[in-house]
């Protein structure tokens, strides 16, 4: 039988929840790296008991932590994060010139066929690659020097590469997120990239249709769809048809549109989620109740999701990597709260339960479906 | 000459070392020469004191000597003497947090 295996970062550590494919009793292993930030952890598709980690400290710096054993043992590999060449300047909070500094890697994203070779996203934003299973680290400088990076913005988080998204069809297509940039795109493997924002639309911003400057929280594709993307931006749910050249809105019936995750059905390219949080204000759910919205006609009209979700006085929030989906059919649902609750549902959203309760606030969540 | 370091636990966790570490150090004792010493020895350690790219001291640690605050003394002034001997170890602290 199928197993899964959830890889869960929080503010204090990280853990991991395995289950047999009936997705019923689950073991909880952690705290690993107790007392540091884990920002994320991911594991290879191409030997899933291949596993890296993104640990940090605003004491002790970046730390890069690796698995070959599905996490029952880490080594720490390489954590040197260099910009290649002079760093420039994006635009600081007040406007002015700031420099690009290294703070933290928020995202790791694993190639799916070599287990050496992983993506990274960092915040000052610029993207990384190892090919030596993360002894060393090259950033690919050509996203950080694009022309429109001196306009470039930190969101209130940082200004973070979040998501990274490699093309399953088209080798060399990359898909990144920035807050507040927004999506770039490339077509050669990381050496030349394209804004690709066109029909996103944000009021905070002086042109609320620029080119660059919004702040896109998440995008989320299906592997037999690699055309059509999803977006939560900070506000406004947008899909994209033509591989991010234009975006329309879908946020539909949406109590609210504003949120962090979005992520799609294993089996339904057309069947997403996301997680409406009242404002960017106040990050909690609407009307203190914690409901997943489903669309299975991929946007506009949403079903709220509640059976087994706290329905009164819940005031957490869900972060824009703290969602994933499992393989199996039906096929799982899960996202961590910064409440320190694991939510699971064995069948695609309609009904949930909590599966750990009271970690520390999760920042991320991925899960891996295991023979 | 071998130099006394006691690293904050959680360094000492990310060395997998308990107590504190004993260093050989060739040539002048310095904050340079030990950190230096201590990452040869630890290279997990890379990064976690000195920033990689400037290494500039990490803004939320300091390191004590004798009593003293020598933080701010620059990395290639000499140690106190009792430093350099291992009488005393040399303390790398972690600022502390909470309310």
């Amino acid at each position: 039988m199928s197993r899964v295996r959830v890889l869960v970062g929080t503010r204090k550590g990280a853990f991991i929840l395995t289950a047999d494919g009936t997705r019923e009793r689950w073991d909880v292993s952690g705290p690993h790296f107790g007392g540091w930030e884990i920002y994320h952890l991911k594991g290879s598709p191409a030997d899933p008991n291949r596993l890296y980690g993104s640990q940090s400290s605003s004491w002790f710096g970046q730390v890069i932590q690796r698995s070959s054993d599905g996490g029952k043992t880490w080594e720490t590999v390489g954590n040197k994060f260099l910009y290649d060449g002079p760093t420039g300047t994006h635009q600081w909070y007040d406007g002015t010139p700031h420099p690009w500094e290294f703070a933290r890697v928020w995202h790791l994203e694993p190639s799916p066929s070599d287990p050496d070779m992983v993506y990274a996203g960092v915040e000052d934003a610029a993207l990384f690659r190892t090919t030596d299973g993360g002894q060393t680290w090259q950033e690919l400088p050509g996203l950080r020097t694009h022309e429109s990076g001196r306009l470039w913005q930190p969101g209130a988080g940082g200004m973070c590469l979040h998501t990274i998204l490699l093309d399953p069809a088209q080798p060399g297509r990359i898909f990144i997120a920035i807050s507040a940039a927004g999506v770039f795109r490339t077509d050669d493997g990381g050496k030349t990239w394209r804004p690709m924002n066109r029909g996103l639309r944000s009021e905070q911003i002086p042109n609320p249709t620029a080119e660059v400057g919004h702040c896109v929280h998440r995008i989320a594709g299906h592997r037999s769809r690699p055309g059509v993307l999803f977006m939560q931006k900070h506000w406004d749910v947008m899909r994209s048809d033509d591989a991010g050249e234009s975006w329309r809105e879908v946020s539909g019936n949406l109590p609210t549109d504003f949120g962090f995750p979005i992520d799609v059905h294993a089996h339904e390219p057309e069947t997403i989620y996301v997680v409406p949080i009242k404002s960017d204000s106040e990050h909690y759910p609407p009307d203190g109740k914690l409901r997943v919205y489903r669309s299975r006609t991929g946007g506009n009209e949403w079903e709220a999701l509640t059976k087994g979700l706290p329905q009164r006085d819940c005031y957490v929030n869900v972060l824009r990597d703290a969602m994933s989906i499992d393989a199996l059919d039906p096929c799982g649902v899960y996202f961590g709260t910064t409440g320190g609750q694991v939510y699971a549902s064995p069948d695609a959203g309609n009904t949930w339960r909590p599966i750990v309760e009271h970690l520390p606030a999760v920042v991320s969540v991925e899960v891996q479906t295991l023979p | 000459m071998i130099v006394r370091v006691v690293l904050p636990p959680h360094l000492r966790t990310l060395a997998h070392v308990s107590g504190e570490v004993k260093l050989e150090v060739a040539g002048r004792v310095t904050q340079r020469s030990v950190l230096d010493a201590l990452e040869a020895r630890y290279p997990m350690l890379h990064g976690t004191i000195r920033d990689q790219a400037t290494q500039q001291r990490r803004a939320f640690l300091r390191i004590f000597a004798c009593e003293e605050d020598v933080s701010h003394e620059a990395p290639d002034a000499p140690l106190p003497q009792a430093i350099a001997t291992g009488a005393e170890p040399l303390l790398i602290v972690g600022a502390m947090a909470g309310g």
